[in-house]
Protein backbone atom coordinates (compact mmCIF):
# COMPACT_ATOMS: atom_id res chain seq x y z
CA UNK A 1 0.00 0.00 0.00
CA UNK A 2 2.59 2.72 0.76
CA UNK A 3 4.39 2.41 -2.56
CA UNK A 4 1.55 3.47 -4.45
CA UNK A 5 1.45 7.21 -6.32
CA UNK A 6 -1.92 9.66 -5.20
CA UNK A 7 -2.87 8.42 -8.08
CA UNK A 8 -3.20 4.92 -8.23
CA UNK A 9 -3.95 5.47 -4.15
CA UNK A 10 -7.30 7.92 -5.54
CA UNK A 11 -7.89 4.85 -8.10
CA UNK A 12 -7.91 2.43 -5.39
CA UNK A 13 -10.44 4.33 -2.86
CA UNK A 14 -12.95 4.83 -5.93
CA UNK A 15 -12.71 1.11 -7.24
CA UNK A 16 -13.29 0.00 -3.03
CA UNK A 17 -9.97 -2.03 -3.12
CA UNK A 18 -9.64 -0.44 0.45
CA UNK A 19 -11.53 2.11 2.06
CA UNK A 20 -9.95 5.53 3.55
CA UNK A 21 -10.34 4.30 6.83
CA UNK A 22 -8.36 1.12 6.12
CA UNK A 23 -5.69 3.08 4.07
CA UNK A 24 -5.25 5.59 7.19
CA UNK A 25 -5.28 2.84 9.71
CA UNK A 26 -2.42 1.32 7.71
CA UNK A 27 -0.54 4.44 7.90
CA UNK A 28 -0.73 5.20 11.40
CA UNK A 29 0.17 1.75 12.05
CA UNK A 30 3.45 2.35 10.32
CA UNK A 31 3.88 5.26 11.90
CA UNK A 32 3.52 3.45 15.25
CA UNK A 33 5.92 1.07 14.37
CA UNK A 34 8.98 3.06 12.91
CA UNK A 35 8.58 6.92 14.05
CA UNK A 36 10.33 5.74 17.25
CA UNK A 37 13.44 5.48 15.94
CA UNK A 38 13.21 8.30 13.27
CA UNK A 39 11.35 10.78 15.38
CA UNK A 40 9.65 12.55 12.10
CA UNK A 41 6.61 13.66 14.01
CA UNK A 42 5.57 15.88 16.34
CA UNK A 43 1.94 15.13 17.41
CA UNK A 44 -0.06 12.20 15.62
CA UNK A 45 -3.44 13.50 15.21
CA UNK A 46 -4.96 9.81 14.87
CA UNK A 47 -8.42 10.68 16.61
CA UNK A 48 -8.38 13.78 13.46
CA UNK A 49 -7.53 11.39 10.88
CA UNK A 50 -9.85 8.35 11.28
CA UNK A 51 -12.77 11.19 11.48
CA UNK A 52 -11.49 12.76 8.21
CA UNK A 53 -10.97 9.05 6.80
CA UNK A 54 -14.59 8.42 7.48
CA UNK A 55 -15.97 11.68 6.12
CA UNK A 56 -14.12 10.91 2.88
CA UNK A 57 -15.21 7.42 2.90
CA UNK A 58 -18.85 8.69 2.80
CA UNK A 59 -17.64 11.44 -0.19
CA UNK A 60 -16.89 8.18 -1.84
CA UNK A 61 -19.82 6.10 -1.56
CA UNK A 62 -22.08 8.93 -2.30
CA UNK A 63 -19.69 9.55 -5.85
CA UNK A 64 -18.57 13.65 -4.55
CA UNK A 65 -15.21 13.19 -3.93
CA UNK A 66 -12.43 14.61 -5.41
CA UNK A 67 -8.81 13.40 -6.89
CA UNK A 68 -7.00 13.56 -3.51
CA UNK A 69 -10.37 12.35 -0.97
CA UNK A 70 -9.14 9.70 1.78
CA UNK A 71 -5.60 9.99 1.18
CA UNK A 72 -3.43 10.41 4.05
CA UNK A 73 -0.93 13.13 4.23
CA UNK A 74 1.48 14.76 6.63
CA UNK A 75 1.59 18.93 7.48
CA UNK A 76 5.16 20.41 8.30
CA UNK A 77 3.97 21.68 12.04
CA UNK A 78 4.73 25.30 10.64
CA UNK A 79 1.29 25.38 9.32
CA UNK A 80 -1.10 26.46 11.70
CA UNK A 81 -4.12 23.74 12.24
CA UNK A 82 -6.86 24.58 14.15
CA UNK A 83 -7.47 22.78 17.51
CA UNK A 84 -4.12 21.17 17.31
CA UNK A 85 -0.91 21.90 18.38
CA UNK A 86 1.52 23.47 16.72
CA UNK A 87 4.66 24.20 18.05
CA UNK A 88 7.23 24.96 15.05
CA UNK A 89 9.31 23.35 16.81
CA UNK A 90 10.42 25.47 19.72
CA UNK A 91 9.71 25.05 23.70
CA UNK A 92 8.19 28.98 22.66
CA UNK A 93 5.18 27.11 21.38
CA UNK A 94 4.85 23.57 22.89
CA UNK A 95 1.85 25.06 24.07
CA UNK A 96 0.12 26.41 21.20
CA UNK A 97 -3.01 25.08 20.22
CA UNK A 98 -3.47 27.32 17.01
CA UNK A 99 -6.68 28.80 16.66
CA UNK A 100 -7.59 29.06 12.62
CA UNK A 101 -6.16 26.89 9.87
CA UNK A 102 -3.18 28.03 7.42
CA UNK A 103 -4.37 28.19 4.39
CA UNK A 104 -2.47 25.37 3.23
CA UNK A 105 -4.32 23.27 5.41
CA UNK A 106 -7.69 24.83 4.59
CA UNK A 107 -7.51 23.36 0.76
CA UNK A 108 -5.93 19.88 2.07
CA UNK A 109 -8.99 19.97 4.15
CA UNK A 110 -11.19 20.83 1.39
CA UNK A 111 -9.82 18.36 -1.03
CA UNK A 112 -10.59 15.86 1.56
CA UNK A 113 -7.27 14.42 2.70
CA UNK A 114 -6.44 13.29 5.90
CA UNK A 115 -4.09 14.49 8.28
CA UNK A 116 -2.27 11.84 9.84
CA UNK A 117 -0.41 14.39 11.94
CA UNK A 118 2.47 17.28 12.11
CA UNK A 119 6.08 16.77 10.74
CA UNK A 120 9.57 17.53 13.17
CA UNK A 121 11.56 19.95 12.00
CA UNK A 122 14.10 22.49 12.96
CA UNK A 123 13.28 25.32 15.39
CA UNK A 124 11.46 27.89 13.49
CA UNK A 125 12.46 26.40 10.41
CA UNK A 126 16.29 27.83 11.24
CA UNK A 127 18.65 24.81 10.48
CA UNK A 128 19.88 22.33 8.02
CA UNK A 129 20.23 19.39 9.80
CA UNK A 130 16.56 18.79 11.85
CA UNK A 131 18.90 18.75 15.06
CA UNK A 132 17.74 22.71 16.72
CA UNK A 133 14.33 21.21 17.08
CA UNK A 134 13.25 21.34 20.87
CA UNK A 135 11.53 17.71 19.96
CA UNK A 136 14.87 16.29 19.55
CA UNK A 137 16.22 15.56 16.20
CA UNK A 138 15.01 13.76 13.27
CA UNK A 139 16.75 10.68 11.60
CA UNK A 140 17.59 9.99 8.42
CA UNK A 141 16.25 6.19 7.12
CA UNK A 142 18.81 5.50 5.19
CA UNK A 143 20.70 5.64 8.27
CA UNK A 144 19.68 6.43 11.25
CA UNK A 145 22.86 7.65 12.41
CA UNK A 146 23.07 10.54 9.81
CA UNK A 147 20.47 13.71 9.52
CA UNK A 148 17.32 14.36 7.58
CA UNK A 149 18.57 17.79 6.25
CA UNK A 150 16.21 20.41 7.20
CA UNK A 151 14.57 22.36 8.04
CA UNK A 152 11.37 20.23 6.55
CA UNK A 153 13.48 17.00 7.57
CA UNK A 154 10.64 15.47 9.32
CA UNK A 155 8.06 15.73 6.34
CA UNK A 156 11.45 14.26 4.34
CA UNK A 157 12.12 11.37 6.69
CA UNK A 158 8.28 10.04 6.85
CA UNK A 159 7.95 10.31 2.85
CA UNK A 160 11.29 8.65 2.45
CA UNK A 161 10.22 5.80 5.26
CA UNK A 162 6.66 5.67 3.58
CA UNK A 163 5.11 6.91 7.04
CA UNK A 164 2.89 8.94 4.48
CA UNK A 165 2.36 9.00 0.94
CA UNK A 166 2.88 12.62 0.98
CA UNK A 167 3.38 16.08 2.81
CA UNK A 168 3.87 19.57 3.19
CA UNK A 169 7.08 21.66 3.76
CA UNK A 170 8.35 24.84 3.60
CA UNK A 171 11.33 26.37 1.87
CA UNK A 172 13.80 29.45 3.12
CA UNK A 173 16.99 28.98 1.67
CA UNK A 174 16.64 24.99 1.01
CA UNK A 175 14.27 23.85 3.67
CA UNK A 176 12.46 21.21 1.07
CA UNK A 177 14.83 20.60 -1.61
CA UNK A 178 18.12 19.82 0.67
CA UNK A 179 16.17 17.56 2.76
CA UNK A 180 14.47 15.98 0.10
CA UNK A 181 17.97 15.38 -1.78
CA UNK A 182 19.47 14.02 1.69
CA UNK A 183 16.24 11.70 2.11
CA UNK A 184 15.59 10.84 -1.65
CA UNK A 185 12.65 12.16 -1.93
CA UNK A 186 11.20 14.49 -4.54
CA UNK A 187 10.35 18.41 -3.67
CA UNK A 188 9.49 21.53 -5.13
CA UNK A 189 9.74 25.52 -3.86
CA UNK A 190 7.48 26.87 -6.13
CA UNK A 191 7.84 30.67 -7.38
CA UNK A 192 7.49 32.92 -4.05
CA UNK A 193 3.58 34.04 -4.06
CA UNK A 194 2.81 30.77 -5.61
CA UNK A 195 1.48 29.14 -2.39
CA UNK A 196 0.28 31.24 0.35
CA UNK A 197 1.72 31.61 3.46
CA UNK A 198 -1.15 32.92 5.37
CA UNK A 199 -1.26 31.09 8.93
CA UNK A 200 2.55 29.23 7.94
CA UNK A 201 4.70 30.65 10.88
CA UNK A 202 6.55 33.18 9.68
CA UNK A 203 10.69 32.82 9.46
CA UNK A 204 11.90 35.45 6.54
CA UNK A 205 8.55 36.85 4.67
CA UNK A 206 10.61 37.76 1.61
CA UNK A 207 12.05 34.32 1.13
CA UNK A 208 9.79 31.93 2.99
CA UNK A 209 7.56 29.48 0.91
CA UNK A 210 5.10 26.51 1.02
CA UNK A 211 5.23 23.28 -1.35
CA UNK A 212 5.14 19.67 -1.56
CA UNK A 213 7.44 16.93 -0.32
CA UNK A 214 6.26 13.54 -2.39
CA UNK A 215 8.48 10.39 -3.91
CA UNK A 216 7.10 11.93 -7.78
CA UNK A 217 6.76 14.59 -9.39
CA UNK A 218 3.99 13.70 -10.54
CA UNK A 219 2.70 13.50 -7.01
CA UNK A 220 4.54 16.94 -6.16
CA UNK A 221 2.56 18.25 -9.26
CA UNK A 222 -1.05 16.86 -8.08
CA UNK A 223 -0.06 18.28 -4.70
CA UNK A 224 0.53 21.46 -5.88
CA UNK A 225 -2.50 21.73 -7.62
CA UNK A 226 -4.30 21.75 -4.53
CA UNK A 227 -1.35 24.29 -2.23
CA UNK A 228 -1.38 26.68 -4.99
CA UNK A 229 -3.69 29.59 -5.90
CA UNK A 230 -4.18 33.74 -4.95
CA UNK A 231 -5.05 33.88 -1.61
CA UNK A 232 -6.06 37.49 -0.05
CA UNK A 233 -5.04 36.88 2.87
CA UNK A 234 -1.42 37.02 2.07
CA UNK A 235 -0.27 40.22 0.74
CA UNK A 236 2.24 38.81 -1.21
CA UNK A 237 -0.11 35.76 -2.88
CA UNK A 238 0.98 36.43 -6.60
CA UNK A 239 -2.62 37.26 -8.60
CA UNK A 240 -3.12 34.73 -11.42
CA UNK A 241 -5.34 31.95 -12.66
CA UNK A 242 -5.16 28.78 -11.31
CA UNK A 243 -3.02 26.10 -13.39
CA UNK A 244 -2.89 22.59 -14.03
CA UNK A 245 0.59 22.14 -13.24
CA UNK A 246 0.60 18.75 -13.98
CA UNK A 247 -0.95 19.48 -17.75
CA UNK A 248 2.46 19.11 -19.35
CA UNK A 249 4.35 15.92 -17.84
CA UNK A 250 4.04 13.93 -20.47
CA UNK A 251 6.01 16.55 -23.03
CA UNK A 252 9.53 15.51 -24.49
CA UNK A 253 12.37 16.99 -23.23
CA UNK A 254 13.48 16.97 -26.95
CA UNK A 255 15.63 20.54 -27.70
CA UNK A 256 15.33 21.35 -24.27
CA UNK A 257 18.30 23.64 -23.21
CA UNK A 258 20.08 22.66 -19.51
CA UNK A 259 22.58 25.28 -18.50
CA UNK A 260 25.23 23.56 -16.06
CA UNK A 261 26.53 26.76 -13.47
CA UNK A 262 30.24 26.57 -14.07
CA UNK A 263 30.48 27.74 -9.70
CA UNK A 264 28.08 24.90 -8.77
CA UNK A 265 30.75 22.51 -10.16
CA UNK A 266 33.77 23.75 -8.60
CA UNK A 267 36.66 21.82 -6.74
CA UNK A 268 35.41 22.56 -3.68
CA UNK A 269 32.19 19.61 -4.90
CA UNK A 270 32.60 16.87 -3.51
CA UNK A 271 33.59 14.33 -6.68
CA UNK A 272 31.38 11.42 -6.20
CA UNK A 273 28.28 13.68 -6.08
CA UNK A 274 29.68 15.45 -9.39
CA UNK A 275 29.78 12.16 -10.94
CA UNK A 276 26.20 11.16 -9.93
CA UNK A 277 24.91 15.03 -11.81
CA UNK A 278 26.95 14.10 -14.29
CA UNK A 279 25.21 10.92 -14.80
CA UNK A 280 21.96 12.36 -14.29
CA UNK A 281 23.00 15.05 -17.03
CA UNK A 282 23.89 12.33 -19.36
CA UNK A 283 20.51 10.58 -19.34
CA UNK A 284 19.07 14.41 -19.87
CA UNK A 285 21.13 14.09 -22.98
CA UNK A 286 19.89 11.05 -24.20
CA UNK A 287 15.83 12.67 -23.51
CA UNK A 288 17.08 14.90 -26.04
CA UNK A 289 18.50 17.93 -24.00
CA UNK A 290 21.46 20.04 -24.74
CA UNK A 291 24.14 21.29 -22.64
CA UNK A 292 25.33 24.34 -22.24
CA UNK A 293 28.20 25.66 -19.44
CA UNK A 294 26.64 28.77 -18.29
CA UNK A 295 27.86 31.26 -15.01
CA UNK A 296 26.50 32.72 -12.05
CA UNK A 297 28.55 34.93 -10.92
CA UNK A 298 27.54 35.91 -7.33
CA UNK A 299 26.67 32.42 -6.08
CA UNK A 300 29.09 32.78 -3.43
CA UNK A 301 27.49 36.08 -1.78
CA UNK A 302 24.34 34.19 -1.63
CA UNK A 303 25.04 32.61 1.89
CA UNK A 304 26.65 35.86 3.33
CA UNK A 305 23.65 38.05 1.66
CA UNK A 306 21.23 35.43 3.09
CA UNK A 307 22.92 35.11 6.64
CA UNK A 308 21.80 39.15 6.55
CA UNK A 309 18.41 39.20 5.19
CA UNK A 310 16.97 36.00 6.42
CA UNK A 311 17.88 36.98 10.24
CA UNK A 312 16.79 40.65 9.69
CA UNK A 313 13.20 39.41 9.01
CA UNK A 314 13.14 36.68 11.24
CA UNK A 315 14.29 39.51 14.21
CA UNK A 316 11.52 40.99 13.70
CA UNK A 317 8.88 38.20 12.57
CA UNK A 318 9.98 36.37 16.08
CA UNK A 319 9.25 39.39 17.90
CA UNK A 320 5.35 38.70 18.32
CA UNK A 321 6.77 36.02 20.81
CA UNK A 322 6.58 38.07 24.03
CA UNK A 323 5.05 35.71 26.09
CA UNK A 324 1.67 38.26 26.32
CA UNK A 325 -0.83 37.01 24.03
CA UNK A 326 0.12 33.06 23.69
CA UNK A 327 3.03 30.83 23.65
CA UNK A 328 5.62 30.42 26.90
CA UNK A 329 5.78 32.59 29.45
CA UNK A 330 8.16 32.86 32.72
CA UNK A 331 7.74 32.24 36.08
CA UNK A 332 7.38 35.31 38.56
CA UNK A 333 7.97 38.21 35.64
CA UNK A 334 9.69 41.20 37.82
CA UNK A 335 8.11 43.25 35.53
CA UNK A 336 7.35 43.68 31.72
CA UNK A 337 10.91 43.67 30.24
CA UNK A 338 11.45 40.92 32.52
CA UNK A 339 8.52 39.01 31.19
CA UNK A 340 9.65 39.83 27.71
CA UNK A 341 13.93 38.82 28.22
CA UNK A 342 12.87 36.27 30.32
CA UNK A 343 10.39 34.47 28.28
CA UNK A 344 12.16 34.66 24.87
CA UNK A 345 15.46 33.93 26.86
CA UNK A 346 13.99 30.23 28.68
CA UNK A 347 11.93 29.43 25.49
CA UNK A 348 14.33 30.06 22.35
CA UNK A 349 16.79 27.87 21.10
CA UNK A 350 20.62 28.62 20.83
CA UNK A 351 20.38 29.27 16.86
CA UNK A 352 16.97 30.85 16.96
CA UNK A 353 18.79 33.31 19.24
CA UNK A 354 21.39 33.68 16.90
CA UNK A 355 19.76 34.95 14.61
CA UNK A 356 17.66 37.09 16.26
CA UNK A 357 20.63 38.97 17.53
CA UNK A 358 22.42 38.81 14.30
CA UNK A 359 19.19 40.34 12.72
CA UNK A 360 18.76 43.06 15.83
CA UNK A 361 22.36 44.04 15.14
CA UNK A 362 22.26 44.30 11.08
CA UNK A 363 18.89 46.41 11.39
CA UNK A 364 20.30 48.54 14.19
CA UNK A 365 21.19 52.77 14.39
CA UNK A 366 24.41 52.98 12.11
CA UNK A 367 24.51 49.41 10.73
CA UNK A 368 21.67 49.19 8.24
CA UNK A 369 23.23 50.22 5.52
CA UNK A 370 26.79 48.21 5.93
CA UNK A 371 24.63 45.18 6.19
CA UNK A 372 20.94 45.30 5.33
CA UNK A 373 21.22 47.60 2.13
CA UNK A 374 24.22 46.03 1.26
CA UNK A 375 22.77 42.28 1.20
CA UNK A 376 19.43 43.59 -0.53
CA UNK A 377 22.24 45.04 -3.39
CA UNK A 378 23.77 41.62 -3.50
CA UNK A 379 20.36 40.33 -4.23
CA UNK A 380 19.79 41.75 -6.87
CA UNK A 381 22.98 41.05 -8.31
CA UNK A 382 21.85 37.30 -7.94
CA UNK A 383 18.54 38.12 -9.33
CA UNK A 384 20.00 39.35 -12.22
CA UNK A 385 22.77 36.74 -13.10
CA UNK A 386 19.78 34.17 -12.70
CA UNK A 387 17.99 36.88 -15.49
CA UNK A 388 20.91 36.63 -17.79
CA UNK A 389 21.30 32.79 -17.50
CA UNK A 390 17.23 32.35 -18.50
CA UNK A 391 18.25 34.07 -21.59
CA UNK A 392 19.74 31.08 -23.21
CA UNK A 393 18.79 28.00 -21.06
CA UNK A 394 15.54 26.40 -20.50
CA UNK A 395 16.56 25.07 -16.97
CA UNK A 396 19.58 25.50 -14.73
CA UNK A 397 20.86 21.99 -13.18
CA UNK A 398 23.52 21.08 -10.15
CA UNK A 399 23.63 19.40 -7.06
CA UNK A 400 21.21 20.15 -4.37
CA UNK A 401 23.59 19.88 -1.70
CA UNK A 402 27.38 20.14 -1.55
CA UNK A 403 27.27 16.44 0.86
CA UNK A 404 24.91 13.73 1.35
CA UNK A 405 23.52 13.47 4.54
CA UNK A 406 25.90 13.88 7.47
CA UNK A 407 26.65 12.34 10.81
CA UNK A 408 24.29 13.39 13.65
CA UNK A 409 26.53 15.88 15.69
CA UNK A 410 28.75 16.66 12.65
CA UNK A 411 27.94 19.88 12.12
CA UNK A 412 25.94 21.23 14.85
CA UNK A 413 28.83 20.28 17.22
CA UNK A 414 30.83 22.67 15.65
CA UNK A 415 31.48 25.95 17.77
CA UNK A 416 31.37 27.85 14.27
CA UNK A 417 27.92 27.85 13.08
CA UNK A 418 28.67 29.08 9.19
CA UNK A 419 30.05 25.52 8.51
CA UNK A 420 26.53 24.35 9.03
CA UNK A 421 25.05 27.56 6.68
CA UNK A 422 27.48 26.64 3.68
CA UNK A 423 25.23 23.67 3.16
CA UNK A 424 22.77 25.65 1.68
CA UNK A 425 25.36 27.13 -1.39
CA UNK A 426 23.31 25.92 -4.24
CA UNK A 427 19.99 26.32 -2.83
CA UNK A 428 19.55 29.94 -0.99
CA UNK A 429 19.97 31.85 -4.19
CA UNK A 430 17.06 30.65 -5.62
CA UNK A 431 14.83 32.17 -2.52
CA UNK A 432 17.04 35.22 -2.89
CA UNK A 433 15.60 35.43 -6.91
CA UNK A 434 12.33 34.07 -5.74
CA UNK A 435 12.19 31.32 -8.40
CA UNK A 436 11.31 27.79 -8.27
CA UNK A 437 13.43 25.04 -7.37
CA UNK A 438 12.90 21.50 -7.23
CA UNK A 439 15.17 18.28 -6.18
CA UNK A 440 14.62 15.08 -7.11
CA UNK A 441 16.35 11.60 -6.68
CA UNK A 442 18.93 11.52 -8.99
CA UNK A 443 21.89 8.90 -7.68
CA UNK A 444 23.70 7.10 -4.26
CA UNK A 445 26.72 7.39 -3.14
CA UNK A 446 27.98 4.77 -0.21
CA UNK A 447 24.08 4.17 0.15
CA UNK A 448 23.06 7.63 0.88
CA UNK A 449 20.58 9.37 -1.71
CA UNK A 450 21.75 12.36 -4.16
CA UNK A 451 19.60 14.86 -5.30
CA UNK A 452 19.41 17.00 -8.21
CA UNK A 453 18.51 20.25 -8.23
CA UNK A 454 16.43 21.88 -11.53
CA UNK A 455 16.12 25.62 -11.38
CA UNK A 456 13.38 27.34 -13.61
CA UNK A 457 12.22 30.76 -14.31
CA UNK A 458 9.53 32.36 -12.87
CA UNK A 459 6.34 30.11 -12.84
CA UNK A 460 7.46 27.64 -14.82
CA UNK A 461 6.57 25.09 -12.02
CA UNK A 462 4.45 22.76 -14.61
CA UNK A 463 7.72 22.66 -16.75
CA UNK A 464 9.93 22.01 -13.66
CA UNK A 465 7.35 18.87 -13.23
CA UNK A 466 7.69 18.08 -16.69
CA UNK A 467 11.56 17.95 -16.66
CA UNK A 468 11.55 15.41 -13.40
CA UNK A 469 8.85 13.44 -14.17
CA UNK A 470 10.53 12.72 -17.84
CA UNK A 471 13.56 12.16 -15.76
CA UNK A 472 11.39 9.39 -13.46
CA UNK A 473 10.34 7.57 -16.31
CA UNK A 474 13.18 6.64 -17.81
CA UNK A 475 15.02 5.90 -13.94
CA UNK A 476 14.41 4.49 -10.76
CA UNK A 477 16.13 6.51 -7.96
CA UNK A 478 12.72 7.70 -6.77
CA UNK A 479 11.58 4.49 -6.02
CA UNK A 480 13.93 3.08 -3.93
CA UNK A 481 13.19 2.82 -0.21
CA UNK A 482 15.69 2.26 2.69
CA UNK A 483 16.03 -0.84 3.75
CA UNK A 484 14.03 -1.38 7.02
CA UNK A 485 11.43 0.30 5.23
CA UNK A 486 10.22 -1.41 2.36
CA UNK A 487 8.02 -4.93 4.26
CA UNK A 488 4.19 -4.16 4.11
CA UNK A 489 3.43 -2.63 7.67
CA UNK B 1 34.33 42.97 12.59
CA UNK B 2 34.88 41.59 16.16
CA UNK B 3 31.81 41.72 18.81
CA UNK B 4 32.93 41.59 22.36
CA UNK B 5 30.36 40.91 25.46
CA UNK B 6 29.30 44.18 25.91
CA UNK B 7 27.98 44.12 22.27
CA UNK B 8 26.97 41.02 22.94
CA UNK B 9 25.16 42.39 26.33
CA UNK B 10 23.57 45.77 23.48
CA UNK B 11 22.14 43.46 21.18
CA UNK B 12 20.29 40.73 23.20
CA UNK B 13 18.50 44.23 25.05
CA UNK B 14 17.79 44.90 21.76
CA UNK B 15 16.42 42.00 21.28
CA UNK B 16 14.81 41.28 24.53
CA UNK B 17 17.03 37.73 25.35
CA UNK B 18 18.42 37.06 28.71
CA UNK B 19 21.09 35.40 28.12
CA UNK B 20 23.06 33.09 30.44
CA UNK B 21 25.61 34.93 31.81
CA UNK B 22 28.39 32.02 31.45
CA UNK B 23 27.45 32.00 27.71
CA UNK B 24 28.08 35.66 26.44
CA UNK B 25 31.95 35.03 25.38
CA UNK B 26 30.75 32.01 23.59
CA UNK B 27 27.79 33.94 21.92
CA UNK B 28 30.24 36.93 21.24
CA UNK B 29 32.69 34.07 19.36
CA UNK B 30 30.15 32.76 17.06
CA UNK B 31 28.04 36.05 16.46
CA UNK B 32 31.59 37.79 15.47
CA UNK B 33 32.34 34.26 13.17
CA UNK B 34 28.56 35.17 11.35
CA UNK B 35 29.37 38.78 10.80
CA UNK B 36 32.87 38.50 9.70
CA UNK B 37 31.93 35.90 7.26
CA UNK B 38 28.71 38.13 6.25
CA UNK B 39 31.59 41.22 5.59
CA UNK B 40 32.54 39.07 2.30
CA UNK B 41 29.89 41.17 1.07
CA UNK B 42 32.59 43.61 1.18
CA UNK B 43 34.43 43.08 -1.36
CA UNK B 44 32.06 44.08 -3.93
CA UNK B 45 31.07 47.26 -5.38
CA UNK B 46 27.56 47.70 -5.04
CA UNK B 47 27.35 51.45 -6.54
CA UNK B 48 23.95 52.40 -8.01
CA UNK B 49 22.67 48.85 -7.35
CA UNK B 50 18.85 49.36 -6.49
CA UNK B 51 18.37 47.03 -3.74
CA UNK B 52 15.71 44.38 -3.75
CA UNK B 53 12.51 45.36 -1.97
CA UNK B 54 10.41 42.84 -2.86
CA UNK B 55 11.61 39.37 -5.32
CA UNK B 56 9.63 39.73 -7.82
CA UNK B 57 9.59 43.57 -7.81
CA UNK B 58 5.99 44.07 -6.67
CA UNK B 59 4.48 46.37 -4.40
CA UNK B 60 2.51 44.76 -1.67
CA UNK B 61 -1.45 45.10 -2.35
CA UNK B 62 -3.62 46.72 -0.06
CA UNK B 63 -7.17 46.24 0.27
CA UNK B 64 -10.32 48.78 1.30
CA UNK B 65 -10.14 49.49 5.17
CA UNK B 66 -13.26 47.13 5.71
CA UNK B 67 -13.79 44.73 8.57
CA UNK B 68 -13.58 41.46 7.19
CA UNK B 69 -13.67 39.40 10.54
CA UNK B 70 -16.18 38.54 13.38
CA UNK B 71 -15.45 39.09 17.33
CA UNK B 72 -13.62 36.38 18.29
CA UNK B 73 -11.51 37.61 20.89
CA UNK B 74 -12.71 34.22 23.06
CA UNK B 75 -11.61 32.17 20.87
CA UNK B 76 -8.16 34.00 20.38
CA UNK B 77 -7.23 34.65 23.91
CA UNK B 78 -8.28 31.06 25.09
CA UNK B 79 -4.31 30.27 24.35
CA UNK B 80 -3.22 33.73 26.47
CA UNK B 81 -0.56 32.73 29.56
CA UNK B 82 -2.77 35.48 31.35
CA UNK B 83 -6.03 37.53 30.84
CA UNK B 84 -8.91 39.50 32.90
CA UNK B 85 -12.11 40.63 30.94
CA UNK B 86 -11.22 40.34 27.85
CA UNK B 87 -7.52 41.69 28.59
CA UNK B 88 -3.83 40.57 28.72
CA UNK B 89 -2.75 40.75 31.88
CA UNK B 90 1.33 41.46 32.44
CA UNK B 91 3.09 42.89 35.24
CA UNK B 92 1.90 46.51 36.67
CA UNK B 93 3.81 48.90 34.46
CA UNK B 94 2.98 52.49 36.37
CA UNK B 95 2.73 51.73 40.23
Amino acid sequence: MHNKTLSELSTALQNKEFSSEELTRYFLGRIKQHDQSLNSFITVTEDLALAQAQAADQQIAAGESGALTGIPMAQKDIFCTNGVKTSCGSKMLDNFIAPYDATVVKKTNSAGMVMLGKTNLDEFAMGSTNETSFYGAVKNPWDLNRVPGGSSGGSAAAVAARLTPVATGTDTGGSIRQPASLCGITGIKPTYGTVSRFGMIAFASSLDQGGPMTRTAEDAGIMLNVMAGFDEKDSTSYEKENEDYTRSLNDSLDGLKIGLPKEYFSSDLNPDIASVIDAAVKEYEKLGATIKEISLPNTGLSIPAYYVIAPAECSSNLSRMDGVRFGYRCEDPKNLDDLYSRSRGEAFGEEVKRRIMIGAYALSAGYYDAYYLKAQQIRRLISEDFKTAFSDVDVIMGPTSPSTAFKLGELSDDNDPTSMYLEDIYTTSVNLAGLPGMSIPAGQVNGMPVGLQLIGNYFQEAKLLNIAHQFQQATDWHQQTPAGFKEEH
Amino acid sequence: MSLDKKDVEAIAHLARLELDPSNIDETASQLSSIIEFVEQMNAVDTTGVQPVAHPLDLIARTREDQVTESNQRDHFQAVAPETQDGLYLVPKVIE
